[in-house]
């Protein structure tokens, strides 16, 4: 083996590939954490309700997403699903980059199955007494949950719910198995392209560490800024 | 369904074994408990570092389990795929790969487990230890790991599904488990992707939502029998 240069892969074309990977693996996140949260919160809300249909709707989403690997919910989103749409509808999905959005389905709904259960437990930690006032003053259950109990849950459930990201940052590069060229794609491609494994693998670990620890630091500065009231 | 049933069963189950090597259900299991089991001692060991009093090894220790965490479980298992034959000095199979890898993942997310399970003794315990004439070591073996054990229980068993599912990613360095062998029948039958995708989802969502109840119900146990232990203790 050569010895160790690392100007080969942060130059010309290998650096443009890594980077596209990079960009990608970020939007992957940005976009899926978009969609995830407002799934989680109806998730969570359904499991916290009073009807029984609904809390039953929400076990079986959480914990039939949370126990498959993100592996089978990947290939079923990319060779199953597709099977069972419209022929139109996946002449479409074919045209416009199936790769990147079946990685969004699947990643939304496995990190909304994990995310659900952060922002329940938020919910839970607000003493039920709030809610009680709030629907004794005539809050409907919705106008108290948006006014009175979800604000005070945030406090508590935003760090679960940043080291969630966390997880889903680190999640994308699972991507790579149904093609989509982000990060862990585009490394496998310059490893295979330029025969310079440490080198590219190096970067790439560096690139995924770097945005990692940018997470843990947001998560510390948010938990020193914010700190959860003692109730 | 039936059909892929009765064809495909006994490859779900076990790979080619006995005529190759084995695989699929069977060696999902195998992977997921082995790795466990040789990630516990050094998930044991990181996590007394990382509480240790000795900066020396609480530093790098804390540095390494940090990076660890940051990192994807594929990438590392793109560091042992290719450096682990140049550092062994002969071919390294898919398993033996696929085991080093979640051994030093795992390793790094339990130290994390022990060491909360560790803070979670009170400081009490190991001070009456050492007062009563034990060695820091000894403390640690016979009063404060013992009692660390049961709190850091569920979390444990949590940490074993996790694992199993994490063992599908061998799949990308084609080891024959239980999702590649799932892609296998995928490509061998053609037709039938639904059925063949939920089915594995099925088989991996049996496996690890007993494993999840299991761990709840220690997790309720513990909690039931905490007033007593803590009588005891008193």
């Amino acid at each position: 083996m050569s010895h160790f240069d690392l100007a080969v892969v942060l130059g010309g074309e290998f650096r443009d590939w890594l980077l596209a990977g990079f960009v990608l693996s970020l939007q992957l996140t940005l976009v899926t954490l978009l969609l995830a949260l407002p799934l989680a919160t109806a998730t969570a809300l359904c499991r916290l309700s009073a009807l029984s249909p609904l809390r039953g709707l929400g076990f079986t989403l959480v914990e039939g997403v949370r126990n498959i690997p993100l592996l089978v919910h990947l290939m079923a989103w990319y060779f199953a699903v597709p099977e069972l749409l419209p022929d139109a509808a996946r002449v479409w999905l074919y045209d416009h980059g199936a790769e990147s959005i079946c990685a969004v389905c699947a990643l939304t709904l496995y990190t909304s199955a994990y995310m659900a259960e952060d922002i329940r437990s938020g919910i839970r930690s607000v003493p039920v007494t709030q809610l009680e006032a709030a629907r004794a003053l005539g809050f409907g259950y919705l106008p108290s949950m948006r006014r009175v109990v979800l604000p005070q849950a945030v406090r508590i459930t935003v760090p679960p719910l940043i080291s969630q990201t966390l997880s889903l940052w680190k999640n994308t590069s699972i991507a790579t198995v149904i093609g989509t060229a982000e990060l862990m794609y585009q490394a496998q491609r310059v490893e295979t392209a330029s025969f310079r494994g440490a080198e590219t693998f190096g970067v790439t670990t560096l690139a995924y560490l770097a945005v990692s620890l940018l997470i843990t630091v947001l998560a510390a500065v948010y938990q020193h800024r914010w700190p959860v009231r003692a109730s | 369904v039936s059909g892929l049933v009765d064809t495909y069963w006994l490859y779900f189950l076990v790979g080619q074994y006995p005529h190759g090597p084995l695989g699929g259900l069977a060696l999902t299991v195998l992977l997921g408990s082995s790795a466990l089991v040789l990630a516990l001692p050094l998930g044991v060991l990181l996590g007394l570092a990382r509480i240790s009093n000795w900066r020396l090894l609480r530093w790098p220790v804390t540095a390494l389990v940090h990076v660890v965490r940051g990192t994807p479980l594929l990438m590392v298992i793109f560091w042992a795929y290719f450096f682990l034959p140049g550092l062994t000095g002969q071919k390294t199979s898919q398993f033996s790969t696929m085991l080093a890898a979640l051994v030093i993942f795992n390793g790094a997310y339990l130290a994390e487990i022990v060491r909360a399970g560790i803070q979670g003794v009170p400081r009490g315990q190991m001070e009456c230890a050492r007062s009563l004439g034990l060695g820091y070591a000894a403390a640690m073996r016979h009063v404060i790991l013992p009692q660390a054990g049961r709190n850091m229980l569920p979390s444990l068993v949590n940490q074993f599904v996790t694992t199993l599912k994490e063992t599908s990613l061998g799949y990308i360095i084609g080891l024959s488990e239980l999702s590649f062998i799932g892609s296998q029948i995928n490509i061998q039958v053609m037709t039938r992707p639904v059925a063949v995708y939920g089915f594995v989802a099925v088989s991996y969502f049996v496996l690890c939502f007993g494993l999840s109840r299991l761990a709840y119900a220690i997790e309720t146990r513990l909690a039931r029998d905490r007033p007593a232990a803590a009588l005891h203790s008193a």
